[in-house]
């Protein structure tokens, strides 16, 4: 069980800024976010796009943001569980709750914290009508053990980064690999797209283009797919694994049955106060919110995590005392020892 | 407004609405949408508009002439679901004084 002060669910910026925001109030941090990596839609979306409406910054690049949000909120030492999506939240009688994800680690703390923006990032599942049978019986949607396809029949679709990446390096791997894409057009980076020309060239992937995968085929697992050329019959293919890759759309997912109220799609909080939900406890900040008059920016998100910070102290510290600090005056005391603060005035007469 | 043109978008559910749209707010397509609310929000526009999740996909009624598929537009287009000869991603359709009339269909949400 993983204990701390507040569980912050989803490593956005919002999320991220919380943890700095905490720290001042010495309130210790976990974050939950089912990407591999931090920062939410900037680093999965658009890292190497500009954003102009960061406060300070005429011009970020997304992925920067993140990093120096990372870097603002180090010394809080948050913790982190990534690739995990937190599923279940269960109240507990001393008033704490235990979020537990899909991968079963859970987390233990008085305030939950939900900045999951638009959702989490959920495979986008191609329009087949039994492919949910096939799930983990031939059918995956993202490559977790490479191992697992060494000798395979292996079919990919998709014509994006992932999709040619995992053609090039299941080439190696497999017995076959067919690659099958709508378009004769790939969207990736140059040089992949070089590979896998080169690798068909030397008939190591079977490309099949433009082309859709039109119905799977088997008895208790994947044995062949229909796949269908434009303006032709379609053929029949025998395979092991079908490994669709089209990308991430972002889902609201379990949370949506957490008994929080919803509306327009996000968690409805409290704006008067502190963005607390209708479960005392539990707030929502940043795009996952909803309110009268809510605008889903970045800046809006920070502003929403630093007051649910103040709310999260008078649960955790009930009737301490606190009054707002300012940076520049108190420093900062990070958890891991450091220290930051402004250089002290110079004080001298002048003869 | 003299400034705004008459658009006809057909919602997920199948019902029409006549709406008029402003020509002078750099908005585009997708906007106008969520701008009359006629699509659940969180449901398009997703990725803000930089043409990389097809939420706002939708199908085009009406022979205008559109302004030009762009490379991103396309390939997302590729990978999308639902997708028809007459697809186009409605974040990349900005109002203008052209689109008077403009029919379009929102493609269903995937």
């Amino acid at each position: 069980m993983i204990t701390t002060d507040i569980i912050i669910i989803g490593a956005g910026p919002t999320g991220l800024f919380a943890v700095f925001e905490a720290g001042l109030l010495k309130l210790k941090c976990h974050l939950i976010d089912a990407l591999p990596q931090p920062g939410g839609q900037c680093s999965e979306l658009y890292p190497k796009k500009p954003i102009y409406d960061i406060p300070g910054y005429p011009e970020i690049l997304a992925g920067d943001l993140t990093d120096k949000l990372l870097e603002q909120c180090k010394q809080f030492e948050p913790g982190f569980t990534l690739g995990e999506r937190a599923d279940h939240i269960e109240k507990q009688d001393d008033g704490t709750f235990i979020v537990t994800t899909n991968k079963g680690t859970q987390h233990q703390a008085p305030v939950v914290a939900i900045a999951s923006g638009l959702g989490s990032f959920e495979p986008r599942k191609p329009d087949l009508p039994n492919i949910t049978d096939f799930e983990d019986k031939g059918v995956e949607y993202m490559i977790k053990e490479p191992e697992m396809y060494r000798d395979k029949k292996v079919i990919i679709a998709g014509g994006g980064d992932s999709a040619l990446d995992w053609s090039i390096f299941l080439s190696d791997v497999a017995a076959s690999v067919t690659l099958v894409h709508r378009r004769n057009e790939f969207r990736g980076h140059l040089d992949s797209v070089e590979k896998v020309q080169e690798l068909k060239n030397q008939g190591k992937i079977n490309l099949i283009t433009p082309a859709e995968v039109t119905a799977i085929k088997g008895a208790d697992k994947v044995e062949a797919l229909e796949i269908t050329k434009k303006d032709a019959d379609p053929v029949l293919i025998e395979t092991d694994h079908f490994i669709p890759l089209f990308g991430l759309s972002p889902k609201l997912g379990p949370i949506a049955n957490w008994g929080l109220e919803i509306e327009k799609n996000a968690i409805k909080v409290n704006n008067a106060l502190d963005y607390q939900t209708n479960i005392p406890g539990i707030f929502a900040i940043g795009d996952g919110n909803y309110y009268p008059g809510k605008l889903k920016l970045i800046l809006c998100g920070f502003h929403e995590a630093t007051l649910m910070c103040q709310a999260a102290y008078k649960i955790i510290n009930p009737g301490k005392r606190y009054v707002l600090k300012y940076t520049t005056v108190s420093g900062v005391d990070g958890f891991d020892g450091t220290r930051k603060e402004a250089p002290k005035a110079v004080v001298k007469a002048i003869e | 407004m003299e400034q705004d043109v008459a658009i006809t978008i057909i919602d997920r559910e199948g019902v029409s609405h006549s709406i008029e749209a402003p020509t002078d707010m750099a908005m585009n397509l997708m906007e106008v949408v969520r701008s009359f609310e006629l699509a659940p929000e969180g449901t398009i526009g997703v990725c803000g508009g930089m043409a990389m999740c097809a939420s706002c996909q939708c199908y085009v009624l009406s022979d205008h002439e559109l302004p030009e598929m762009q490379d991103d537009e396309e390939a997302m287009l590729s990978e999308a679901f639902y997708v028809k000869d007459n697809s186009r991603l409605g974040c990349q359709i900005q109002m203008t004084p052209e689109m008077e009339g403009l029919k379009v269909e929102l493609a269903p949400e995937s």
